[in-house]
Parts: structure tokens; C-alpha cells; sequence
């Protein structure tokens, strides 16, 4: 890792927002899990309520666990494509 | 639709519980295209989940960790769309035709006989493969050449050579146009393995390397976009019936989602062949967890003599605790080559 001090970047307040709106979105999950289990779970139509959290919670969760590690300087080491095999 | 299902009142232990199985099968995910799935629903099912409840809410988490995944290998350029969205489409058919199966062994033999069918696949299965894909690791790591670029064999070739009017694609991944048809029995056989073990990578991944001559980081890149497509179909199919806990799901994937970047990273730092060691050592540490399960199933179906209550309890222990070392080994594996590729990259620069 190239460094652990986290300075206070564009990058960095972009993370941390989408870390205090991951984190929200579980609390409203769990505030409310009874009423979105009834909902989610009444078969049907309704089929597309866990699938559409399940997306939401990706978009924001995904794209804040990305600029998590890039924040403690897990970084990729170069966006390489990997030799092909020859014909 | 009638509400038949049972959902778990969720306790701490619990949510940390299936937080960190899930940050530990999203790292694995994340570097070999698949995993983790086989431990999170016996996990949930310990836990008082219901069966089914518990495959679903597996399922459901796992379509969106394979479409982060994949999104970051391809910003590696390492993964081939086309090639993961034909091989998902027969591997959806796959999956459909895996849990009808598996319906049917359960309406002839009950809970019992299902439970042996999905045992003995998995010794089978990665029996035959995981020993493979490991005695190739093997050759590659005796043989020193870790480093060199990996070439396409003999069957590879032989199957590019094949070539069916109006089917051929061209792939990135391989440079090369195959025919479509090869690819169907190679994405069904990965649905039916993830529709009866949950883990269609452990076909996918090294059919497309072996068959096709994809490189193992494309195969692995590949495979999270078939997780994504099987996974999808899978949910809905769970979904439209009401057994989906979505809270499980979310839980498993807020620690799937740090452990699957952490894995995709790590593909940057390692040597191709390390797919296939991390591959291989878990497929073979899984198998030995089914056999110390078959028996139990055996037993209770009354094809052996009958064992005692103990004697099954704690065999059952055994399997469950060899499938999570099976899971933390190959983690293992994946951080210690993530640390020596950072190093190696930081005594280079």
C-alpha cells in the first residue's frame, strides 16, 4: 500500500458520502425490515422489490467499498489487459 | 401467493457472522470468478433458515457482488462480455433445468436422498476438475515457468480449428471465432453444477480455460458476468415465489462487496497460474468436506448401517468447518500472493 494517510480530497469526500448514504440505506433497511419483508415476500409482482435493492444497495455500496481500499491505498496495479494465448 | 415462509429474527452474532463468510467468498469471488456461495447457505441454514430461504437469499446476493465484480476486472480490460453473456444464457437454461432435478430426486427420495445427490455431484464434479485444474498448477509451478506467457492447448486448439457455418463468434478474449454451439453444453453444465452446488465456476472457469483457451484472468474476469446472468434469473425465480430474504441477502453482500474489490485487485498483482492453484486447492479441500457427509446421508436413506446421533452430528461438523477452512485457505492464499505482487511492484518502482 503506498500510504495509509487519508487526506481530504475531492475522491475522498465522494467516498465518504457514499459511505454515510451505504449506511443509511441499511438503517432504513432494518428500521423498516418488517414492513420491507412483508412487502418483498408477497410473491408475484412484488418480485421486483428485492431486486431492485438488491441493485441499489450495489450501485452505492459497490461503488463506496471501491473508493474504500483506493482510500487506504489498495490500488490496482495497472489497468493491463492480459496477453492473449496464440492461435 | 400464500406466505409459507419462515423469516429469522436476526441477531448480532449472527449479522457479524454472515458479514465476514460473505467478505471472505467476495475475495474469493473476486479473484477466481466464483466461491463463497457453498459455505453461505449451509451458514444460513444453521442459523434456522429455512432451506430454500436460505438458497435464495444466497442467490440474491450474488447477482449484484458478480456485477461489481465484473465491472472492476473490466476496468482491467480482463473480462469478455460476449463471451459471459452466450455461455449465461445456456447456463441459465442450465440452472432451470438443475433445480427441476433436484426437485425431482427430492419428491422420489425426500430431503435426505436430494441432500446425497447434491454431495456425490460435488465429489464428482470437483474430483474430476479440481484435480486438473491443480496437477496443471502443479506442472506450471515445477516446471518454474510462473512467469511465462500462457499458450492455448492441444484441445484449445483443436476446438478453433472446428468450424460450424452460421454459428462462429468471434471472441476477444481467445482472438479467435468459435461456434456458439461449443459453448452451450460448456454454460449448461455451469448452471446445472451452480443450480446443485451453488458454485457453477468451478465447470465455468475452467471449461472456458481448457476448452475455449481463454486466459485463466479472462476465464475467472468471465465468469462473474455468468454469476451475474444465472444469479439474476435465479433471483427472480426465488423472488416471484416469496422466499428471498432480502435482509440476509444485503448483509452478505455489504461483506461481499469489500471482499470482492479487495480480490479483483489482487489479479493485477499475481502471476495467471495463481487462478488456478487458489482454484484447485479449494476445490479439492471442498470435496473432502462432502466426504465426510455422504455417510451421514447414507445412513439415514439405510445404505450403510446406522449411525449414531453423535457420530452424524459430528461428522457433520466436520464437513461444515472443512468447507469454511476450504473458503479462509483460499483467502489465504489470494492475500499472501496480493502481498508479495505489491512488494515485487514496489521493489520495481
Amino acid at each position: 500500500m503506498s500510504s495509509l494517510s487519508i487526506r481530504l480530497t475531492p475522491q475522498t469526500l465522494r467516498t465518504l458520502a457514499l459511505g454515510a448514504l451505504s449506511l443509511g440505506l441499511y438503517i432504513l433497511l432494518f428500521r423498516f425490515e418488517a414492513e420491507v419483508l412483508a412487502f418483498s415476500t408477497g410473491g408475484g409482482t412484488a418480485f421486483i422489490v428485492p431486486i431492485v435493492i438488491a441493485f441499489v444497495f450495489s450501485f452505492v455500496h459497490g461503488a463506496f467499498t471501491s473508493g474504500f481500499w483506493d482510500m487506504l491505498g489498495l490500488k490496482a496495479k495497472t489497468r493491463k489487459e492480459p496477453k492473449r494465448w496464440s492461435k | 401467493m400464500e406466505q409459507v415462509t419462515q423469516f429469522i429474527t436476526l441477531d448480532p452474532q449472527g449479522i457479524i457472522g454472515l458479514f465476514l463468510v460473505g467478505f471472505v467468498g467476495g475475495l474469493v469471488s473476486g479473484f477466481i470468478g466464483s466461491g463463497g456461495a457453498f459455505v453461505l447457505t449451509p451458514a444460513m441454514m444453521s442459523m434456522g433458515v429455512p432451506g430454500i430461504v436460505a438458497v435464495a437469499s444466497n442467490m440474491c446476493h450474488k447477482f449484484p457482488k458478480a456485477m461489481v465484480g465484473a465491472y472492476k476486472r473490466a476496468k482491467f480490460g480482463q473480462v469478455d462480455v460476449k463471451l459471459g453473456l452466450i455461455m449465461g444464457c445456456s447456463a441459465e437454461v442450465g440452472v432451470l433445468v438443475g433445480a427441476q432435478v433436484q426437485q425431482n430426486i427430492k419428491l422420489a427420495f425426500g430431503d435426505v436422498g436430494s441432500s446425497l445427490y447434491v454431495s456425490v455431484v460435488f465429489v464428482v464434479a470437483l474430483a474430476i476438475v479440481g484435480t486438473y485444474v491443480l496437477r496443471d498448477a502443479i506442472k506450471i509451478h515445477r516446471a518454474g515457468d510462473t512467469r511465462a506467457e500462457e499458450v492455448a492447448g492441444p484441445l484449445a486448439l483443436k476446438v478453433r480449428s472446428i468450424n460450424i457455418p452460421g454459428t462462429m463468434v468471434y471472441f476477444k478474449s481467445i482472438d479467435a471465432k468459435v461456434s456458439f454451439l461449443i459453448t452451450i453444453p460448456m454454460g449448461f453444465a455451469t448452471g446445472m453444477l451452480a443450480a446443485t452446488i451453488a458454485v457453477g465456476g468451478f465447470i465455468g472457469v475452467p471449461s472456458m480455460m481448457y476448452v475455449l483457451g481463454v486466459p485463466s484472468l479472462m476465464a475467472s474476469a468471465t465468469e462473474l458476468v455468468i454469476a451475474f446472468v444465472m444469479g439474476l434469473g435465479g433471483s427472480i425465480k426465488f423472488a416471484l415465489g416469496g422466499f428471498v430474504d432480502i435482509r440476509l441477502a444485503m448483509i452478505i453482500l455489504a461483506g461481499s462487496l469489500f471482499g470482492i474489490q479487495v480480490g479483483a485487485i489482487g489479479t493485477t498483482y499475481v502471476r495467471p497460474y495463481m487462478i488456478k492453484v487458489v482454484m484447485g486447492v479449494i476445490m479439492i479441500t471442498v470435496l473432502f468436506s462432502r466426504l465426510f457427509i455422504i455417510p451421514v446421508y447414507m445412513s439415514q436413506l439405510g445404505m450403510i448401517g446406522t449411525l449414531d446421533a453423535g457420530t452424524a452430528a459430528m461428522l457433520k461438523s466436520v464437513s461444515f468447518w472443512i468447507m469454511v477452512a476450504a473458503l479462509v485457505l483460499g483467502a489465504g492464499f489470494i492475500l499472501r500472493a496480493l502481498w508479495s505482487g505489491m512488494r515485487e511492484a514496489a521493489q520495481a518502482a
